[in-house]
């Protein structure tokens, strides 16, 4: 039973950090090697905040979310818009949008290290036992598990029920097409990326309520995001959301029944074992 | 014509003019070059102990005119280098600092493997290297094959042995029982504390009725914590990195984990470690510890003056001593003449914040190995060298 609840957990603390990575390769076709540096940003935020108010750090969601949706948007307008202008295909836009955001990724960290200095930050928050079924659980993971469900469940609404997200899901089903019916791909898109972005800053404000970080650990974010994108299809949030869970359920049971040491291993087995027998992911659309 | 060459020789002379003046205001500082990782993943502890650490003997060298040596006072100046992390980077650096800046003395490198990596680089251009953060069994074969290599921490058996002792020593007296759960990261350092560990526990008349590892990065202890709360130990020892020794401590303190012994290897002696736990850090062991004096009091709160960093309690009083050394003994050299330097460093001991410390042998003879957090100082509870150690506590609680 444990396991479930702990997979639960886990697979909502991965949820926060794919989702806006999602978005933002999904729609807006931007490979963001600079991910898990937003997320670290969104962390940092919520600890400078937390250690400067005493206020609930997830507070800081306040501040952070737009701040991010403005500087994504500004890093869409300005340095991924040229790139998209110029790229010939897809193949080609991934590739640069790989450099530049890798690019990026160095100067955010250069910029967090300035400000913030190298070493490890973390707070207690929250950092007491809730009972469920008898095994004690961390309130603050149980919290950040609901903040997830919020923010996919918001997400998968607003993509499903608004004509902006129709609008959204449109431009990633075919860009080509979605301007020939008068979409303004250029606006969806930076859309996306901002929204991407902002939705991984709030997934740091909660992660921060229980994880260690440091300037330079925006790395370990990015990998992780990316392999449940993938595994979970690039076309559809549904996909990171639903892979996040089973990557999260299947690591905490490799972790309780096996051995804690294979759950690396564990991850990338699922990983390998799904693209073999399904290469667009989960939901992907195979390409036609 | 003849004004294009007035202009001409002008320039030159302007040029060579501050040329020669430049060369004039090198002479008057000493170069310290400081290589480390100021971005990747080492960077956090490196923060905290390496850079610091220097910036603090620079500030409190040149407060007082600079280093006495026989042309005068000088000045240090540090010339830092950012590794990133990787090994093949600060073999750059250092291979930089010797030939293109031809800095006077070029201070050991952050982390063991780094300091192994660069080992040959200092050797060839001549520079002692005074290690501070190395803790390898290797350290006889490569004192002998590198002359002008000192180690000043102890070796991985020490710092498990040490770790085993202190809960021997409590089980020899009534405090726990013999049942021990252990766990590792699966890195380096962890692997070798844990497997030089196993043999050791077996001697110490311990029953090991949990081990296992986990792959550095792991984002949720849940299960291990559980799975190790379930075989019922009456000890709980971590050979861990920084992430898990905070995520590991966190998911105990959720599960109330009933040990009365717990032990955490790295990062436990960083002063953002009980800030976090405040009380649920209460006689937490780990590796590193020091003995408390005023003169350990004040360094603490220099340290933080002069740098904003509050130090760490395994590292940073162990770097200071480091300087203190260098200083003493660029001082009675009287100039960076490194083959001299070597010389003072293999023939004298050196009185310093820990002690009166010997490296003639090229191995430091003494330090401390484990520290428990009581009242909010990481007391040093065993180590070896010394005669005196501060009682150890039994874990009541979270």
């Amino acid at each position: 039973m444990d396991i479930i609840i702990i997979g639960l957990l886990l697979g909502g603390t991965y949820a926060l950090m794919a989702m806006g990575l999602q978005l933002q390769y999904g729609v807006a076709r931007i490979m963001n090697l600079a991910n898990g540096e937003i997320l670290v940003c969104g962390a940092f935020g919520a600890i400078w905040f937390f250690t400067a108010s005493k206020l609930s750090p997830i507070y800081a969601v306040l501040f952070v979310v737009p701040l991010a949706f403005a500087a994504n948007w500004a890093i869409y307008q300005w340095m991924m818009l040229p790139l998209v202008k110029r790229a010939k295909n897809q193949g080609q836009l991934e590739v640069d949008s790989i450099l530049a955001t890798f690019g990026l990724s160095f100067f955010v960290i250069g910029i967090l290290l300035a400000v913030f200095g190298g070493e490890f930050l973390t707070y207690s928050y929250l950092a007491q036992p809730v009972r469920i079924f008898g095994e004690p659980y961390a309130l603050n993971r149980i919290a950040a598990f609901i903040g997830s469900a919020v923010l996919c469940a918001g997400l998968y609404a607003w993509l499903h029920w608004t004509r902006a997200g129709l609008t959204m899901r449109a431009v990633s089903v075919n860009p080509g097409a979605a301007g020939l019916v008068s979409i303004n791909v250029t606006r969806a898109s930076a859309l996306a990326f901002a929204l991407g972005g902002a939705v991984t800053a709030a997934g740091g404000v909660l992660l921060s309520m229980f994880l260690t970080f440091d300037a330079s650990l925006g790395v370990a974010f990015t990998l992780k995001a990316l392999i449940i994108v993938i595994m979970g299809g690039v076309n559809d949030v549904r996909g990171a959301i639903i892979a996040s869970f089973i990557l999260g359920l299947t690591e905490t049971a490799v972790a309780t029944l096996v051995d804690p040491g294979l759950t690396l291993a564990a991850a990338y087995i699922l990983f390998i074992v799904i693209l073999l027998v399904r290469p667009e992911g989960l939901f992907g659309r195979r390409a036609s | 014509m003849r004004r294009r060459e007035l202009l001409t020789y002008t320039a030159a002379a302007a040029l060579a003019g501050s040329i020669g003046l430049g060369a004039a205001n090198a002479q008057d500082t000493v170069k310290i070059g400081v290589v480390g990782p100021k971005t990747g993943v080492l960077a956090s502890g490196a923060a905290v102990t390496h850079f610091p650490s220097f910036k603090l003997w620079a500030h409190q060298v040149n407060e007082r005119g600079g280093l006495k040596l026989k042309g005068g006072q000088r000045k240090i100046e540090l010339i830092e280098y950012d590794d990133r992390s990787m090994p093949g980077e600060a073999i750059k650096a250092v291979e930089r600092l010797a030939s293109v800046d031809k800095v006077d003395y070029i201070m050991g490198v952050y982390a063991t493997g780094f300091n192994l990596a660069t080992a040959p680089i200092f050797a060839k251009y001549g520079y002692p290297q005074v290690t501070q953060a190395a803790v390898t069994d290797q350290m006889d074969t490569l004192t002998k094959r590198y002359p002008t290599l000192f180690f000043v921490q102890g070796s991985t058996t020490q710092f498990a042995t040490s770790a085993i002792q202190v809960l021997k020593q409590l089980k020899d007296a009534g405090k726990i029982g013999n049942k021990v759960a252990a766990v590792n990261v699966a890195d380096a350092f962890g692997i070798e504390l844990a497997n030089a560990g196993r043999p050791l526990f077996k001697q110490a008349g311990f029953e090991l009725v949990y081990d296992k590892s986990y792959p550095l990065g792991t984002q949720d202890y849940g299960p291990v914590i559980k799975a190790a709360k379930a075989a019922n130990p009456d000890a709980f020892v971590a050979w861990s990195y920084p992430p898990d020794t905070f995520g590991l401590a966190e998911q105990a303190k959720i599960e109330n984990l009933p040990v009365k012994a717990y032990y955490s290897a790295v990062a436990t002696a960083f002063p953002a470690f009980e800030k976090k736990y405040g009380k649920s850090a209460e006689n937490i062991l780990g590796a590193g510890g020091i003995q408390d004096s005023p003169a350990i009091r004040k360094f603490y709160a220099d340290h933080k003056a002069v740098t904003g960093v509050d130090a760490d309690y395994w590292g940073s009083p162990i770097y200071h001593a480091m300087t203190e050394i260098l200083t003493q003994t660029f001082e009675a050299v009287g100039s960076m003449d490194r083959q001299a330097i070597i010389a003072h460093l293999k023939s004298h001991k050196f009185k310093t914040l820990i002690g009166e410390v010997d490296i003639r042998n090229q191995k430091l003879d003494k330090f401390w190995t484990v520290g428990q957090w009581q009242n909010g100082f990481f007391h040093a509870v065993a180590g070896v060298g010394f005669d005196k150690y501060a009682p150890i506590q039994l874990k009541t609680g979270w």
